[in-house]
């Protein structure tokens, strides 16, 4: 009996232990979360914080907790002087178009290769897999320099006095700094995994009903691969709106610069920091909400990009 | 619901075109080749398949292509004369320029650091957020944001919290009462790339966070179930369960960390132009500055091809090791 008694008190007191203890570690876990969380948070408050304040104060505030408090002097000043003294909205413009065309044209282009390679026979077929596959590992820097000077001899359309004539040389356009990107050999390799897994039946079915190749495409296998779609373009529409290496090389003409080149430029030439850090706002804000309003699809997008091991 | 063509029922059906004489091994070749349905799919595979293939070669397959052979050559960005086979020079005279040789110093002091510290706190932050407790996912996309903020907004954020009496320099002095005489710290040879690595990790290792993170929950709950069971304590279970679950994530994550930080440009452009005195100076920034700025084409491919041998030769790595997990 007394055994018993004991063993319950025992066990009983342990219970308690390790709930306190599952306590604690939980204190510190968010303890740990909300430092970290700090940590990469504070750049990004800074930034917007600043972009409000005149330059003077931004200095000012910068040893005290107010540098990341909108306090002071607080107005949209340093927005106003940005559009002053750049062609920002061409500059965003710009960026929006080559984005949406990369993305847009890269879903269309990709996604009947993946078909082409997942769902079809053909001569060829396992050659062009291969090539897809071995150009996985490729980086663009790699290639960067050289395409620059292969850009500059493409042959090219132009209209000039009403007449379509071609000439030779890529630079500045907006061509070079969509074409190139269109076509994505992981953006394939992604499309080419998932429609493998929609059963080859539904095809045959497809067939017997007298649809043709690119019917069974667009009516049933594009419908029913939302997921794919949705992280070929998100996994694309990032490095095509923060691309930088390429236009700087390829695009001088003020007019058709994207964002990130046309703040590069910015930035050497004013050292107003209440400005550069209205314009790195600027240009943060949108992709910003984008990412929260749609971080799910985000983060299983991501995922999704670790599968390529 | 699908639309149906006119030419459908020929589609489906053999086609008796074939000679009936001939051989049947023969016949079968012959009838598979000229049956409609077989040509119609190779042709609409071949046509679906066309312009992303076209694409590919343009502007990945010429460009590598073009790489090795303007690597070999003195061709110049603009220049009235063709450009002329030199062989070996371009990569003879990296081989002795003093700046090369320290960019590529630097890129490999900077990818010893930023892979192991990167994949380490990555880990870390994986295994955090991988909790089962209230508000959990709200962390997660607190420590992705800088992921998706561009690294040229990022650079030129951090070049202003590195100034002399910017934030960073406030913040330590504040944290140690004033016994910090603040730093330049990207003006200064000694600090300038431990700046740039700092910053690189904060941007970039949400982004690995998420690849451990899908890496740990394939791992199933009943091993740690077992594990516990056995009496295994939090630092067993991750050595005896999570770790060894993790072998082909942590390879998938060590060689993209490579190569990106292999490739470092953005933050170097813009905040210090390889300076100062070239102690930030990377393999690629040194291919642009020499292949476009100073136009010597050449010269730049020659770089981006070394470069190139470099990354082959992280992912033949990753090759061994993940075909050494499978056997």
């Amino acid at each position: 009996m007394t055994t018993l008694t004991r063993n319950i008190s025992e066990v009983r007191r342990s219970n308690l232990g390790e709930r306190q203890l599952r306590r604690r570690r939980r204190t510190w876990t968010y303890l740990a979360m909300a430092a970290l969380a700090a940590f990469f948070l504070f750049p990004l408050v800074f930034m917007f914080v600043s972009s409000l304040k005149p330059d003077g104060q931004i200095l000012s505030d910068s040893d005290s907790i107010r540098a990341f408090l909108p306090v002071g002097d607080i107005s949209l000043d340093n927005y106003a002087g940005v559009f002053d003294r750049v062609p920002v909205a061409q500059f965003m413009f710009n960026s929006i178009f080559v984005t949406v065309s990369i993305v847009g044209l890269g879903l269309v282009v990709n996604s009947m290769c993946g078909f082409a390679l997942s769902r079809l026979q053909w001569k060829g077929r396992g050659l062009v897999l291969a090539l897809i596959i071995a150009t996985l590992i490729i980086p663009f820097e790699t290639i960067a320099v050289p395409m620059v000077y292969w850009v500059s001899k493409l042959p090219t359309l132009v209209f000039e006095d009403g007449l379509l004539k071609y000439d030779f040389g890529w630079l500045n356009t907006y061509q070079v700094q969509i074409i190139p990107f269109v076509a994505n050999a992981f953006s394939i390799f992604l499309f080419t995994q998932y429609f493998s897994t929609i059963p080859k039946s539904i095809d045959e079915a497809a067939r017997i009903d007298g649809a043709g190749w690119f019917t069974i495409y667009r009516r049933i296998i594009v419908p029913l691969s939302g997921p794919a779609f949705a992280t070929v373009a998100i996994l694309t529409f990032l490095p095509a709106w923060n691309s930088y290496l390429w236009p700087l090389m390829v695009v001088q003409q003020e007019e058709l610069r994207p964002v990130m080149v046309g703040m590069q430029y910015f930035f050497q030439l004013n050292t107003a920091w209440g400005e550069v850090m209205a314009y790195t706002s600027m240009i943060t804000l949108p992709v910003l909400v984008v990412f929260l309003a749609f971080q799910r699809a985000f983060v299983s997008s991501v995922a999704a990009s670790g599968v390529k091991g | 619901m699908l639309q149906t063509t006119t030419h459908s029922a020929v589609a489906v059906s053999a086609a008796p075109t074939v000679p009936p004489s001939e051989k049947t091994g023969r016949t079968a070749r012959a009838r598979r080749r000229s049956n409609p349905a077989v040509r119609r799919e190779r042709r609409a595979g071949l046509a679906m398949a066309a312009p992303a293939a076209l694409l590919l070669i343009l502007f990945l397959i010429i460009p590598v292509l073009l790489a090795f052979g303007l690597s070999f050559s003195n061709a110049r960005l603009i220049s009235p004369n063709p450009p002329r086979l030199v062989g070996i020079d371009n990569f003879l005279r990296a081989f002795s320029d003093p700046v090369f040789l320290r960019s590529t110093l630097n890129t490999f002091v900077f990818a010893a650091v930023v892979v192991p510290v990167q994949a380490g706190l990555g880990l870390l932050l994986a295994v955090l957020v991988n909790q089962k407790i209230r508000g959990v996912t709200a962390f997660r996309v607190i420590f992705f944001i800088p992921v998706v903020t561009s690294i040229v907004v990022v650079s030129i954020l951090w070049k202003f919290m590195y100034q002399p009496d910017g934030l960073i320099n406030s913040f330590i002095d504040s944290i140690t009462f004033g016994a910090w005489q603040g730093t330049a710290w990207l003006n200064d040879p000694n600090t300038a790339l431990g700046a740039i690595i700092v910053l690189s990790i904060w941007q970039a290792v949400g982004f690995h966070m998420l690849i451990w993170l899908s890496g740990l929950q394939t791992i199933p709950e009943e091993l740690y179930e077992a594990a516990r069971m056995d009496g295994a304590s939090s630092w067993q279970q991750f050595a005896n369960v999570t770790w060894p679950g993790l072998r082909s994530t942590m390879v998938f994550v060590l060689v993209t960390i490579t190569i990106a930080a292999l490739g470092l440009f953005v933050q170097i452009d813009v905040m210090t132009q390889g300076g100062p005195v070239n102690s930030t100076s990377t393999l690629v920034y040194q291919a642009v500055r020499k292949g476009y700025r100073e136009q010597e084409i050449g010269y730049g491919a020659a770089i981006s091809l070394i470069f190139f041998v470099l990354v082959l030769i992280v992912s033949v790595v990753q090759r061994y090791l993940t075909r050494d997990k499978e056997d």
